[in-house]
């Protein structure tokens, strides 16, 4: 046999270079934070106030999110309305740490000035009273075991939404549950996690959630300015290795089999390939860019709680995909990045408010009517979204499948689901 | 020594107030939710305070200034809160807070108003356990309303077994947390306290219903102190009426049912079981029949006032006066001069601001008529608000006092501050 | 113009009221009882109000029973400046008032000059209690009802006597019936006579009331207590049982001054910080207690010196409890009558524990109805076309702000019931039709994508909602005949609303089954769904019957949401509480059978109840793993309980 993979095999371009949009994307996002640090008021002139940085870092991290639903519905076809589960459990994950750490610092000093030096009980218990004590307990759940280990968190971070995507994904997946039910399967898991969250015994502190994340511990003298244009470039940073990551999932021999899936998963299967395999490793690797996307985010929101996990969440995630064009990734970002942005300014009451004479429309009451009908008129009509449009420039069509409704730009339709 | 300090004090006033001075016109930030689930209760604070500020401004503003509301929406999602708390402080520059409704959103903005030494009013019933810096706490703390009331059960209707319900979230988890330490000190032993708590919204009340019931086996009088939240209640009352129980049978205390939520209620079946608050619409006294009919005049006959309104109403006039007391509106010499600040409430007596940032109110208890109004049957002296409870053992320890400690967590068995600023 | 003059007149009133009144009722023998006690009957607190009940009660004056009356009614005022009492009633203008004595009007005041007594509901107790002597043989059957459930809420022994006396000249069946039953508990708890106790217990065997068990349970309360022998007729009790822990034995112990109080962690804290000798403590250096082992060295060494209490070990409290005897005591009742009581608790104990089931089954049945009720719609949208509505809980919703509004406009309850529930159909039917023409039916051949678009339709509807009705719950209020419950016995109870819902599911149930086997709708339905190109050559109009279909699915919830409003509550957010049970339901169940839905339902809502009573405090939890076990169920049964089998389920 030949070696194969010195000699046969063509030498291979860079990935940046096969795909000009990434190249594109990492040079907007580049020239974007250094724009926005420049008018920053951490390291810059102060024309962009710490408010907006930190929305704008926010909304990097839901387009990293973003970025992964697009691989798990876009490009494989699995319409997940779970994933702000894992982006929620990276925000606990880091959340804890931040609780922790900070509250041991202050318990330290407290008890510096007691007149027998403290166990490490009593610092663990007065640690534990300060932050169960709002919600009426004084001891330690076992959930916290690790939280005062920063290494152990981000690695939880990381391990603890990839563990409960396999879980899950292994379980759905071996009985070949698919389409709207592994859908409502997948909500169903966000609910029951978001109303366990919601109860004070699960050890999280309930409805309250983890606040006062956006102090980190030992950094009291940093201002806010500062750390939040350092969450930003973080999250910039995290959005651009996000999307180099997919892009280079997505392309090459493991991006065909993926997009096989997603269009007949039946015919993949009949060739010999694991569909089951392929599907679980996309759902557990985009759990993970879910988690990492949410131990970014919390800290720069300030405050998690259950309510953030709940179904609606993970809808509105696979809205802004839809919206911005599934099975590209520069669609996700793009819908996202736009969708959230405008729910801000809509729901932030600077939207003016339209008169009609007999009735004056206050954007706060009619954005979310506004998103729902532009969402269905986004299914019905342009079903690549936002996407669509830069085809349209760069004058791209979809191949001709002979009528039959198959691809992204339909629908992540299989032939088989149609049927069913 | 003494001269020196008293010019450089005298020195820095100076410069403190004068650039406030400047600062026309004084602005009044507003944080309530407009929209989202806690938009019914917050819009009706804002009206409040958007009446109140325009009262002022008749009765000739405050220090020659004209007030302006600057009202944002948080749209109930908590951390929005803190940044448009971030908003407020940075962009528009208030002078002072006046929001919040939810605990969550009032954790969400601590960390905020605290860095940027801002003055937050909080207007609600809380759970107490927290005395930040930069927050004047003007509705009830569990001593001034869960405590009362649970007396009241215990004295006047000789209940012997307790059914604590409650939505579960931090406020009812708290308040019952202090409850059972509380009735365990006034000799009610531990199965005679039942704890049940329910999601937010919850419908199927009939098996918990049942359960109270069924504590009655033993012959001791049951009564049930609720702290279930909203739309919960709904469900809860009309089961409670199906099941036949009267308000003589089995009482029923809340402490999230006020004027605005019975509005939803059919109460032919509730008349008789009570609340507690700090003020009910139909108090009697000349300043709050005109605060009623203020407050009708301006936003429909159909409207009702209740204790939050009153909590913005004695928090806002005492804001007042004491930037007039201290002729600026910068936030640390208002808070010194909040310290000791009096303002008559509207249900009779005067409101004093304690050192520890909560006031001392009256509780009234009242018994709900037909007409969705409260009669009030039991209305008891001021009550200083206490921001660390006494009855259980980690807060029996601590004080808040802004004035001599300048502390708000401070340990009195090693005397020593745990903590300036809050941990959220 | 009316105003001053009336003002002048009330002024004149008010000039002239005060002399009417000291002339009038001053002297009067109730007034000076009242005036006697006017301190505490102003402080009214249930405390100290005893005697002065008792001294009208016992005053043997004839208007002693209405002052009583109309105090317990919040009827009586006093004037603030002379203290006399008055009966008033609000009137045009000012207070009407009326002597106490006499009943006499005496004129109308102004109301700032009188304060109203407002009894509370202890205090109404109380005059409710000493009422009873007057009212057991009123004439009218109405005020004797009130006397019995005054004694059946707060008896005392005086109202033995009183109630026997009574029973014979009791004419109305249903209250001698009552009468007896109370004469038999009060006979348990207040008779002198041991074997007239005893009768009493006996003649309740089997009875499962909740005031019978009520009387009982003081009867047999117990108290733990220690000593050397076990006494004569007290029972020994195991320490290390669950009745006394060792724990618990040896705090007994503490308690009776047996043994010494155990020294705890904070205990040995306060010793040593109390022993501190500059840098050291019992010859330790400070810095180096930062452990409890080190700190119970130290402080073993200042028990030594005898400067602390010794430490009390497991050891030493195991040795301490071996040394004494525990045993129980009845504390409030002689010993006969509380084994009797024993017994009879005993008795019915598995028979309360059965009932107690079987109320839960009831209780499950009820939430299968209710999810039933609230999925049925769905069974037809989803199980039947395979459309997954998303907006089917906002169809619920409409329905049910549809009977609100109705009611608006309909005062009479019943009758705004049965015009509710056709409208509630008719909004809904057309909301659905018109859903399905303008999106779903584009998008029959991408499932994901109606899921996707229906959600829009969904929020968009609930802020709708929101906009027009505001975000408070409002009421939808069942007429009067629903109200209340079925009452089989003191446990087993179920609300007649309830019940309504029930039949109400029955009732779809097998409209549906009706519609869908002996319809030609139905038929044609069948048609379309196992082959549309089929069935449309056969000349069956494929679209028009997906619009009924979905139409019908949609009208079906618009009823469900008026059924769910009469029992919980009207909100914008309803629908979303039901949306994913209904799913789940129809998803357990098995899609595309409407036996499934129903079987689907009873397992959610039977495990829904059983999870609550394994963890009665809290609901919450009971969500959660019910959401669990179905997601591990569907790994099982992938197609539901009810999985359709050859050429149907590949339809």
């Amino acid at each position: 046999m030949v070696d194969m993979t010195s000699t046969v095999e063509p030498i291979r371009k860079p990935l940046v270079l096969r795909y000009p949009s990434v190249a594109i994307f990492l040079i907007f996002l580049s020239l974007f934070t250094a724009i926005i640090t420049v008018l920053g008021e951490g390291f810059g002139i102060g024309l962009i106030s710490t408010s907006f940085i930190k929305t704008l870092g926010k909304t990097l991290c839901l387009c990293l999110a973003a970025l992964a639903m697009d691989l798990v519905w876009g490009y494989t076809g699995i319409l997940s309305l779970g994933h702000m589960a894992f982006f929620g459990i990276g925000g606990y994950a880091i959340g804890m740490w931040l609780m922790y750490a900070r509250t041991e610092i202050i318990v330290v000093d407290s008890l510096a000035a007691s007149a027998l030096p403290p166990t490490a009980q009593e610092i663990s218990d007065g640690i534990a009273t300060q932050i169960f004590g709002v919600v009426g307990a004084s001891e330690f759940p076992p959930i916290w075991a690790f939280a005062h280990s920063l290494p152990l968190q981000l690695a939880a971070v990381v391990l603890v939404p990839g563990l409960l995507a396999l879980i899950f994904g292994w379980l759905a997946f071996r009985s070949r549950v698919t389409g709207v039910y592994l859908s409502i399967l997948t909500q169903a898991m966000t609910l029951a996690l978001s109303l366990y969250l919601f109860q004070n015994d699960s050890g999280l502190r309930g409805n309250n959630g983890l606040s006062g994340l956006q102090n980190l511990p030992g950094l009291d003298s940093v201002p806010q300015s500062t750390v939040s244009i350092l969450f930003f470039w973080a999250s910039a940073l995290a959005l651009g290795l996000g999307y180099l990551v997919c892009a280079w999932v997505v392309s090459g021999k493991f991006g065909s089999v993926i997009r096989a899936i997603r269009d007949d998963q039946s015919r993949v299967r009949f060739l010999g390939y694991s569909v089951e395999a392929y599907k679980l490793f996309i759902f557990t690797f985009t759990a993970v860019i879910c988690g990492i996307a949410g131990a970014l985010y919390y800290p720069q929101a300030g405050i998690i709680n259950p309510a953030e996990i709940a179904p609606i969440a993970s809808i509105y995630l696979a809205v802004w995909v839809a919206i911005g064009g599934r099975g590209r990734l520069y669609g996700a970002v793009i819908g996202a990045a736009f969708v959230s942005l405008l729910s801000t300014w809509f729901t932030g009451g600077q939207a003016p408010d339209i008169s009609l004479g007999f009735y004056t429309i206050q954007w706060v009451d009619w954005w979310t009517i506004l998103l729902g009908f532009s969402f269905v008129a986004v299914t019905l009509f342009a079903p690549r979204g936002i996407g669509g449009l830069i085809d349209k420039l760069t004058e791209r069509r979809a191949p001709d499948r002979h009528g039959a409704d198959l691809g992204p730009d339909l629908g992540s339709l299989r032939e088989k689901e149609a049927n069913e | 020594m003494h001269t020196k300090l008293l010019t450089t004090t005298a020195a820095v006033l100076l410069a403190s107030s004068l650039p406030a001075l400047a600062d026309c016109p004084i602005k009044i930030g507003v944080l309530h939710s407009l929209s989202g689930t806690m938009a019914i209760s917050e819009t009706t604070l804002k009206d409040t305070m958007e009446m109140l500020v325009e009262q002022q401004n008749e009765a000739g503003g405050l220090l020659g200034c004209e007030l302006e509301a600057v009202v944002v929406d948080p749209a109930s999602d908590w951390p929005l809160f803190a940044e448009k708390a971030r908003e407020l402080l940075t962009v528009h520059e208030v002078d002072v807070i006046f929001g919040n409704w939810t605990s969550v959103s009032r954790k969400s903005v601590l960390p905020v108003i605290e860095e940027l030494n801002g003055l937050l009013f909080y207007p609600v019933q809380y759970e107490g356990e927290e005395s930040s810096k930069n927050v004047f706490y003007t509705g009830a703390a569990p001593n001034q309303q869960a405590i009362p009331a649970t007396d009241y059960f215990l004295d006047e209707l000789e209940v012997e077994k307790f059914a604590l319900l409650g939505t579960d979230y931090v406020y009812p988890r708290t308040t019952n947390n202090i409850l059972e330490s509380y009735l365990k000190q006034k000799g009610i032993a531990e199965e005679d306290i039942f704890v049940n708590y329910t999601p937010f919204g919850h419908s199927d009340w009939s098996k918990i219903v049942a359960d109270v019931v069924a504590l009655g086996a033993d012959g001791k009088k049951v009564g049930v102190i609720s702290t279930i939240n909203g739309d919960a209640n709904v469900g809860f009352y009309k089961e409670l009426a199906a099941a036949g129980i009267s308000a003589d049978d089995i009482p029923v205390v809340a402490f999230s049912v006020g004027e605005e939520e019975l509005a939803g209620l059919d109460t032919t079946n509730l008349v008789g079981h009570l609340a507690a608050w700090n003020y009910f619409q139909s108090a009697e006294s000349d300043a709050n029949e005109a605060w009623v009919e203020a407050w009708k005049a301006r936003m429909g006959e159909d409207r009702v006032t209740n204790d939050p309104m009153e909590a913005h109403y004695i928090g806002f006039n005492m804001w007042v006066n004491a930037a007039t007391a201290a002729d600026t509106t910068d936030v640390d010499a208002v808070r010194t001069a909040m310290y000791g600040q009096e303002f008559p409430n509207l249900t009779g007596g005067t409101a004093v601001m304690l050192p520890n940032h909560h006031l001392a109110k009256p509780v009234l208890i009242g018994e709900i008529q037909e007409d969705g109004q409260f009669d009030i049957i039991s209305q008891t002296e001021e009550v200083p608000g206490d921001a660390w409870t006494d009855y259980l053992p980690e807060s029996a320890i601590l004080v808040s006092d802004w004035k001599q400690l300048g502390c708000g967590m401070y340990n009195t068995e090693t005397e020593s501050c745990v903590q300036i600023k809050s941990n959220y | 113009m009316t105003l001053p003059f009336r003002r002048a007149v009330l002024a004149l009133l008010v000039l002239v009221a005060p002399t009417l009144l000291q002339a009038q009722s001053a002297d009067a023998p109730v007034q000076q009882i009242l005036r006697s006690h006017a301190e505490v009957i102003q402080k009214s607190s249930r405390k100290t109000i005893g005697p002065a009940i008792d001294a009208l009660a016992q005053s043997g004056l004839p208007e002693a029973q209405t002052v009583l009356e109309r105090w317990q009614a919040k009827d009586m005022w006093f004037n603030k400046e002379t203290g006399l009492f008055v009966f008033a009633s609000t009137a045009d203008g000012g207070l009407q008032i009326f002597d106490v004595s006499d009943g006499v009007e005496i004129g109308v005041v102004d109301k700032k000059e009188y304060k109203q007594l407002k009894p509370n509901s202890g205090i109404r107790g109380l005059i409710a209690s000493a009422l009873v002597q007057f009212q057991l043989n009123d004439p009218n059957p109405r005020t004797r009802d009130a006397a019995l459930t005054a004694i059946e809420r707060d008896a005392e022994a005086s109202h033995l006597s009183a109630l026997r006396g009574s029973i014979e000249a009791e004419q109305d069946a249903d209250l001698k019936a009552r009468k007896d039953r109370l004469e038999r508990l009060l006979t348990i708890r207040f008779d002198e006579d041991e074997a007239a106790r005893l009768a009493a217990i006996d003649s309740f065997a089997g009875d499962l009331g909740v005031d019978v068990r009520a009387t009982l349970n003081p009867l047999v309360s117990s108290e733990i207590k220690v000593a050397d022998q076990i006494p004569d007729g007290a029972v020994g009790i195991e320490v290390g049982s669950d009745e006394l822990t060792q724990d618990q034995a040896y705090k007994l112990l503490v308690a009776n001054g047996l043994a010494p109080e155990p020294v705890d962690a904070a205990a040995v804290k306060q010793t040593l910080i109390a022993n501190i000798n500059g840098d050291t403590v019992a010859g330790v250096q400070v810095a180096s207690l930062d452990e409890d082992a080190a700190r119970e060295a130290a402080y073993q060494v200042l028990a030594q010196q005898g400067l602390a209490t010794p430490l009390v070990t497991q050891e030493d409290i195991a040795e301490t409890v071996q040394k004494h005897k525990f045993f129980k005591v009845y504390v409030s009742a002689p010993l006969p009558i509380a084994l009797a009581a024993q017994a009879a608790l005993d008795n019915i104990e598995t028979q309360v524990a059965l009932n107690q089931t079987a109320d839960l089954v009831l209780d499950a049945l009820s939430l299968a109805s209710i999810y039933f009720l609230a999925a049925i719609g769905l069974a037809i949208t989803f199980g039947v076309m395979g459309v997954i509505n998303m907006a089917h809980g906002e169809f619920i919703m409409m329905g049910a702000y549809t009977g609100y509004v109705v009611q608006l406009f309909i005062p009479d309850l019943t009758l705004s019931i049965l015009v509710a529930i056709p409208c509630a159909f008719l909004v809904t039917f057309g909301a659905g039709v018109l859903l399905e023409r303008l999106v779903i039916r584009w998008l029959y051949h991408r499932p994901l994508e109606t899921l996707l678009a229906t959600f829009g339709v969904s929020i968009a509807l609930q802020q709708l909602a929101k906009n027009i009705f505001g975000t408070q719950a409002r009421p939808l209020t069942a007429p009067a005949w629903l109200d209340g419950s079925m009452v089989l016995n003191d446990i087993v109870s179920i609300s007649y609303i309830r019940i309504a819902i029930f039949v109400l599911a029955l009732l779809f149930l097998s409209l549906f089954l009706i519609v869908m086997n002996r319809t030609r709708l139905g038929l044609e339905v069948r048609a379309v769904t196992q082959n549309n190109r089929m069935a449309s050559s056969m000349g069956i109009n494929p679209d028009r019957i997906n619009m009924l279909t979905f139409g019908l699915g949609s009208g079906i919830a618009g009823i469900a949401g008026v059924a769910i409003g009469l029992y919980a509550k009207v909100t914008s957010e309803m629908g979303s509480d039901y949306i994913v049970q209904s799913f789940m339901t129809v998803v357990v169940g098995g899609v595309g059978n409407i036996w499934g839905t129903l079987l689907g339902a009873t397992m959610v809502g039977t495990l829904q109840k059983g999870i609550e009573w394994f963890n009665p405090s809290n609901t919450l939890a009971a969500q959660t793993y019910m959401i669990l076990f179905i997601i591990l169920f569907i790994q099982f049964r992938p197609r539901g309980i009810i999985a359709l089998k050859g050429r149907a389920a590949e339809a």
